[in-house]
């Protein structure tokens, strides 16, 4: 058991250094400095109490993220389209913020009914993917695709169409909520506890269920064997559908957050992409929940480190995409070569 | 509208799906032979990005072009070695190595961004470029774009009418029959996914050497056309020339909307513009709905006649994959 737990914690030393220096000859082969570069990753993400702050703004919405992906994955299921269900919860968000912009209800009831209206709007997006997919017979990535598509056209068309800003539509996006809609934070901090409590606690639900409840080792059998566990009596596909419903509303809550504590307001890009790096994150931690955490932060600092790259050293930030990727890549294959390994001894 | 600008614009669609027409045909060969490779839309950017960079620095548009399969053929490489020689996820490889193609295109692009380079110029064929009508539309092109024409017909010819294409089906069907009539199914996989790969990467500098010259990083607009021909390909029942059909409805689906948005003001254009995105979830639903379990029942259920029509018209449309898709094969 430990000696196993050595060479697992080998092989993902190797690949985490074969990432690094992979990234270096990369730097290397623009003239760019690979220490300099992930000393300003580092100083950038951890430098100070703000920038860590920013970390954890980064890190909510993508622990949500990754908390409904490994659902998804245990019943075997590529929720490809967890980028749109994030942006539909997003759109609902600030639907409800809308609706209530004129009510005497207290804030604080505004602000909890436009997050599980996030949540309600997410999980009907993925409700999509999933009929698509149980009815329809349309494999998830592709449905899921489509959709991401669409839910971008829908943000760009209530922001250029309804929703535009009185006067001048544009990118900048639609007009900031009132203060009093927004998730209280600390201090001068620009990290909401309420919208970190949410996050953790979600991904210690979802931990719960997959690990100790009889619905998450169910669901577990459907992803493993769908045929086997349909003779052993399962609801298949009302599994697959509870699935993505689960997936679809913390994604949803992933989008509420953008809107409630981040944003204030619907933009282009709410999702920020964290729909795909969550999906990453699911893959590197090898669809275990209790990993989640360590690595949700680690991926948002360095999301949150390369913004001082170009400004440093006229780089562009998408390198962390490059380093993240180059990471998954190589621990995937470290297993490939583990199982290889192992099977000829 | 003129039927001159009518034309122009049509010649205009047969140009803009060539790029597609590289990804379908580059994708479907590899699914084929049983890889799906989903770098693609990473793929396409890097190639992109590698292309322009190679012609630009070189100042010869050959390189460029060259430049681009190599990419694409060692992207698919690491697709081919890590699903068949390591046995992992195709899904999981592919989709990481869009997203970090992807992320690697715009790092190395910075330096390019925006900067004028060299571009493909239209090649009129004599004689045929006379001929009313056909002469606009398909012998006033660039090079690359024959080069498409010629491609749809070459890969439906070697898939379906040579015994080598018949392996190659056999090896996406039914590998395990394959390999006794002697076929090498993994290394054919590996030369299929690898030829696939190079072809994907003719989309990317069919693009920025020739329908969109240069590099713009996140603005270039080609974040996207990937998974658009991974759906095209499904749309397309692995048939290059069903493919290649619907490469030129979704690029006339384009221009269409792109006619329309005068006559449609109340729309906004951004609407318009990803028009084709449900109705390429509809065409999906359309190719794979005759195989759930629900429809098949509800047509047992109808009379005669309605349940005749429907069950062909299903039938019609339907796309199976390959049976070995995604499967790895192994020996014993």
């Amino acid at each position: 058991m430990f000696r196993k737990l050595l060479i697992n914690l080998g092989y993902q030393t190797a690949a985490l250094l074969l990432a690094f220096g992979l990234v270096s000859l990369i730097l290397l082969s623009v003239d760019a400095s690979p220490l300099d570069a992930f000393r300003n990753m580092f100083t950038g993400s951890f430098g100070s109490l703000r920038k860590f702050a920013e970390v954890l703004v980064a890190f909510v919405p993508l622990l949500l993220v990754t908390a409904g992906l490994l659902v998804t994955f245990s019943a075997g299921l590529w929720n490809i389209g967890v980028e749109g269900q994030v942006v539909l919860g997003a759109i609902s968000t600030v639907w409800v913020y809308r609706f209530f912009l004129e009510s005497d209800l207290a804030p604080g009831l505004v602000i909890t009914l436009a997050i599980l209206g996030g949540m309600l709007g997410g999980a009907v997006w993925a409700a999509f993917a999933g009929i698509l997919k149980v009815f329809g017979g349309v494999n998830e990535i592709f449905g899921g695709l489509g959709l991401n598509f669409v839910s971008t056209a829908l943000t760009i068309y209530l922001i250029f169409g309804p929703w535009k800003r009185p006067g001048v539509a544009s990118m900048s996006g639609t007009v900031p909520l009132p203060d009093q809609f927004s998730l209280a934070q600390v201090r001068v901090l620009p990290i909401s506890p309420t919208a970190l409590w949410i996050a953790i606690i979600a991904i210690v639900l979802v931990f719960i269920i997959l690990q100790g409840t009889y619905f998450g080792l169910r669901l577990k059998a459907v992803g493993r064997n769908f045929r086997a566990a349909y003779m052993l009596g399962i609801p298949t596909w009302q599994y697959s559908m509870y699935s993505f419903l689960i997936c679809g509303a913390l994604a949803g809550a992933a989008g509420a957050v953008q809107v409630a504590a981040v944003y204030h307001r619907l933009i282009p890009s709410i999702s920020s992409g964290y729909g795909y790096l969550g999906l990453m994150v699911a893959m590197l931690i090898n669809y275990q929940a209790i990993w989640a955490i360590p690595v949700a932060l680690f991926f948002a600092a360095l999301n949150i480190g390369s913004i001082q790259l170009p400004i440093q050293m006229k780089l562009d930030s998408s390198l962390s995409g490059v380093l993240q990727g180059v990471l998954v890549l190589f621990v995937l294959l470290a297993a490939g070569v583990r199982q290889r390994f192992t099977r000829k001894v | 509208m003129t039927q001159e600008t009518i034309l122009i614009g049509l010649a205009g669609v047969l140009a803009s799906a060539a790029p597609v027409i590289f990804a379908v045909l580059g994708e479907t060969i590899s699914e084929r032979a049983g890889v799906i490779n989903l770098s693609m839309n990473g793929t396409i950017l890097l190639s992109a990005m590698g292309g322009f960079a190679v012609a630009y620095n070189t100042e010869n548009i050959v390189l460029g072009f060259l430049a681009g399969m190599f990419i694409g053929a060692l992207v698919a490489l690491i697709v081919a070695f890590a699903s068949i020689t390591l046995k992992q996820s195709q899904v999981a490889v592919g989709f990481v190595l869009a997203l970090t193609c992807r992320d690697l295109s715009y790092f190395l692009g910075n330096p390019y961004m925006g900067v004028p380079g060299p571009r493909l110029q239209a090649i009129s064929i004599p004689v045929l470029s006379e001929i009313p009508i056909l002469g606009q539309l398909f012998f006033k092109q660039d090079a690359i774009t024959y080069l498409s024409f010629v491609f749809i017909f070459l890969a439906w010819i070697w898939i379906f009418r040579t015994r080598p294409g018949l392996m190659l089906q056999g090896i996406g069907e039914k590998p395990a029959a394959a390999y006794i009539r002697g076929a090498n199914v993994n290394l054919m996989r590996y030369v299929y996914t690898v030829i696939g790969g190079a072809l994907i990467g003719l989309t990317g500098p069919a693009y920025s050497l020739a329908i969109r010259a240069g590099w713009m990083g996140t603005i270039s607009g080609l974040d996207g056309i990937g998974w658009i021909a991974l759906a095209i390909t499904i749309f397309g029942a692995w048939s290059p020339l069903r493919g290649a059909f619907g490469a030129y409805l979704f690029a006339f689906l384009q221009w269409l909307g792109l006619v329309l948005q005068p006559v449609l003001t109340t729309v906004p254009s951004q609407v318009l513009q990803v028009a084709p995105f449900p109705l390429m979830i509809l065409t999906l639903l359309l190719v794979n709905i005759g195989d759930a379990e629900w429809v098949e029942r509800t047509l047992a259920a109808m009379p005669e006649s309605a349940r005749k029509f429907l069950a062909k018209l299903l039938r019609a449309m339907r796309a199976s994959p390959p049976a070995a898709l995604g499967v790895p094969f192994e020996r014993d």
